[in-house]
């Protein structure tokens, strides 16, 4: 019976429940209302809450199977709940890693001053897969390249918020946020109405606001478009509902061509001029002429368009750099050259693979560590060391031999957890959160952000592409 | 509009136009077996023959028996004119514009073929046929019904008008074809109640049994072609299809009918003018076949042209900057 009399917070930092058993101060409303209810009907309202994303069709694409590669993006309805004083300070922790986290990419594409100052090491960045040498010299409109992130955190057990990897190039996700809240505001009206939660849906309002900040001057009414990989691109359902909500065109590239140095739509009329794009395609495919050549899903001449400031695209090109995951390990130094302040949100403690010293640590205790590649996401490529075979670590083993640069390492954080309906049953499942930044006229963080979590039981991979769900996120 | 978009707003319409006439054409079928005498196969094979398809059915099927026909119109994945595939690509189109389209028409169509989908559907249609055709009507109806009460009558929703007449022109053709190909020759049965019966079921397949009792009373072949093909006010009439998709053409461009601005408003005007100035007896007089054979070549030109005009910018363009560098 789905009940919180027989919860066990175990070792963990739970999230809604103390380790007395007693509801944390902000969720005591919602502990209330789910013990009121009547034996079964909590598991309803999950049935119900799960039948309504279907019929939405919110559904994501799994890359690498063929039959069944549509699915609903697993949802728990009892949500995570984040308490007002530790919002303030995540909230001014991610505003100030965005903003020297952007000043860092100019830099580096510029005057290069960090590394002349070997705050970071030169060739680590030369040698990133993400470096872009065709970003040299530039700066795009109003001097903005990271104007949407998604940030990932993790609360250890220790009850802090650490920052587990910075995601600057196309993050996806915060779709799931708005239509999470849809949906949960009607699975528990009364408790959201009386727990006063923080609007997410200013959402598409605000990137809005963000991509006509980054018009050229002399357009008054620019025309805006996100221009997505295609309907069986993972993130798809995202892409159509972003432009849906801000009311501009979702093109594809093969609905964009360059012509008289301008980039225009094909219209049933004929062409018209686009002024922004909200581009959800990798830097790699986005345009055949400058990056990979067999593409086809970008644009070609794009780029040349972009560099004389006949278009401004979000995100810049070339911000992949700040999200290598062994240049993460320098951000809190990054933060301290552009800032002069300390990092207000800390990062996990990282052993970088290319340091003689870290290497041999990493290699002689790869059952206690996480190993992830510089630039993979959505789980892959990654060694959960205390969860793997010793056939798996053997293979990581090599792996990092091999390629020491492309490898960095970090203690196995165990992530706090949050109350999840499992079968009819309430357990503890882990969880990381993720916020999504805005970097326009200035920078805004959206209150809340994508809570997932790993349904499996004991499992640490939240990723959806790995069987993780997701929940509704409330910030008091 | 994005010229993709108009495309796939054009193809989700005419997708399910499709659909919903195969449902009808099994559903009539089903009906007209009761009051016909038993023999085995021969009121299975003209549906397929309707559909044009039969080579793609013999290849897969050796017989044309009840189940065989059933499961290739609705359910064979590998067909691409069955109801399923025919969702399934209204679907993939729908996906492809949803934040073109409402809510309520995505919504409907997701359920629409996620039921469809689904193994139970097989069964039902087997055993339950008449129910289970039905539905599939309804939902058809219904999305059209969403699609009108739902969604802003500009330029999107003309072009999903379009794709819908011209779809119902053709499939209204093609019913009369095999039809009156199937039963003219039979001239021992002329006036008898199984060829009442089957004219009664020509008129149905095309929904068109009662209104055109209001109209004409008694049933002949030439009066039922004449209806299906001239009738100026009945919505499945080719006429009337004709007719309703020229206004909506003209509606893109905001040009007025009676000239054009473009080669499908050309082709769609001339087709229209044809058919406002030709009577049925003319038609029999030269052969209801070739004017019909003739009628669907010139439905595909008119498509042809709808999408040179509108949906294939492309190859003009880059022959344009060909020109332009050679020169």
């Amino acid at each position: 019976m789905e009940t919180f009399r027989t919860y066990d917070t175990g070792d963990f930092y739970d999230e809604l429940i103390e380790a007395n058993g007693r509801p944390r101060s902000g969720a005591q409303l919602l502990v209330d209302k789910i013990e009121s209810l009547p034996a079964g009907d909590l598991v309803l309202r999950q049935k119900a809450a799960e039948a309504m994303l279907l019929k939405m069709g919110i559904t994501f694409n799994v890359y690498g199977r063929d039959e069944g590669t549509e699915k609903i993006m697993p949802f728990d309805i009892i949500p995570r709940i984040v308490s007002s004083s530790d919002w303030q300070q995540l909230e001014s922790g991610l505003k100030q890693r965005i903003f020297a986290l952007n000043e860092f990419i100019q830099d580096v594409y510029n005057d290069k001053r960090i590394l002349k100052d070997k705050v970071v090491p030169e060739d680590l960045i030369l040698t990133s897969r993400t470096y872009r040498k065709e970003c040299e010299g530039f700066t795009p409109p109003r001097g903005i390249w990271c104007h949407v992130t998604g940030t990932d955190l993790v609360r250890d057990s220790d009850g802090c918020f650490y920052v587990l990897e910075d995601n600057l190039r196309c993050p996806s996700g915060v779709s799931y946020v708005l239509e999470n809240r849809q949906v949960l505001k009607r699975t528990f009206p009364q408790v959201f109405g009386a727990s006063r939660v923080r609007p997410v849906d200013d959402y598409p309002t605000k990137l809005l606001e963000m991509l006509e900040f980054l018009a050229p001057d002399n357009v008054q009414t620019p025309t805006i478009g996100v221009l997505t990989p295609g309907i069986y691109n993972s993130a798809y359902f995202e892409h159509s509902f972003l432009s849906q909500q801000m009311g501009v065109e979702l093109v594809e590239g093969q609905d964009l061509v360059v012509a008289d140095g301008f980039v225009h739509m094909l219209t049933t009329k004929g062409l018209k001029r686009v002024d922004v794009l909200y581009r959800r395609i990798d830097d790699d495919f986005i345009d055949p002429a400058v990056f990979r050549p067999d593409s086809m899903l970008g644009v070609k001449g794009l780029i040349e368009v972009y560099k004389a400031g006949r278009i401004a695209m979000a995100n810049a090109p070339g911000t992949g750099i700040a999200d290598d995951k062994v240049i993460y390990a320098y951000v809190p130094k990054i933060i301290k050259y552009y800032t002069g302040e300390e990092a207000i949100l800390p990062n996990v403690p990282t052993y970088i693979c290319r340091d003689d010293q870290d290497r041999a640590y990493v290699l002689a205790h790869l059952d206690q560590l996480v190993v992830k590649a510089a630039n993979e996401s959505g789980g892959y490529g990654m060694l959960v060391g205390p969860h793997a075979t010793e056939t798996e670590r053997a293979v990581f083993a090599e792996k990092i031999a091999a390629e020491p640069r492309n490898y960095m390492a970090q203690p196995t954080i165990s992530l706090s957890r949050v109350p999840t309906i499992v079968g009819d049953r309430i357990e503890g499942r882990h969880v990381d959160l993720r916020p999504y930044v805005l970097f326009g006229e200035e920078i805004y963080v959206q209150p809340g952000g994508l809570t997932r979590v790993a349904l499996t039981k004991g499992s640490l991979v939240v990723n959806s592409s790995q069987g993780g769900g997701s929940k509704d996120t409330w910030v008091l | 509009m994005l010229s993709r978009v108009a495309n796939s707003i054009y193809w989700m319409c005419r997708y399910i136009e499709r659909a919903e006439n195969v449902a009808r054409f099994i559903s009539v079928n089903l009906n007209l077996l009761l009051d016909m005498p038993s023999e085995k196969g021969k009121h299975w094979e003209p549906l397929v023959m309707i559909t044009g398809d039969q080579a793609l059915f013999e290849k897969k099927n050796s017989d044309y028996n009840r189940d065989a026909v059933i499961r290739f119109l609705t359910f064979d994945r590998g067909y691409p004119n069955s109801i399923l595939s025919c969702l399934a690509a209204a679907r993939e189109n729908g996906r492809s514009i949803r934040e073109i389209i409402s809510s309520e028409m995505w919504e409907h169509l997701n359920n629409f073929y996620l039921e469809l989908a689904d193994a139970k559907s097989l069964t039902m249609a087997l055993e339950d046929p008449h129910r289970f055709f039905k539905i599939i009507q309804m939902r058809s109806h219904l999305f059209t019904g969403l699609m009108d009460s739902t969604m802003s009558h500009g330029e999107a929703w003309n072009f999903a008008r379009i794709g819908m007449m011209m779809e119902r022109a053709d499939k209204t053709s093609r019913i009369l074809d095999v039809k009156y190909f199937m039963l003219l020759p039979q001239a021992d049965l002329v006036n008898t109640p199984i060829d009442n019966i089957q004219w009664t079921a020509v008129l149905k397949s095309a929904s068109a049994f009662e209104m055109y009792r209001k109209e004409h009373h008694h049933i002949t072949p030439r009066k039922v072609a004449g209806f299906l093909i001239f009738d100026s006010q009945f919505p499945r009439s080719i006429r009337h299809c004709i007719t309703k998709a020229q206004i909506c053409l003209h509606r893109i461009n905001g040009s007025p009918t009676g000239s054009a601005s473009n080669v499908a408003e050309k082709m769609l005007g001339r087709l229209k003018a044809d058919i406002e100035y030709t009577d049925i007896d003319e038609v029999v007089d030269h052969g209801l076949h070739e004017y019909l054979d003739r009628l669907q070549t010139r439905l595909n030109q008119v498509d042809g042209a709808i999408g040179t005009t509108f949906f294939n910018l492309k190859p003009l363009i880059e022959n344009a900057t060909q020109e332009q560098s050679q020169a």
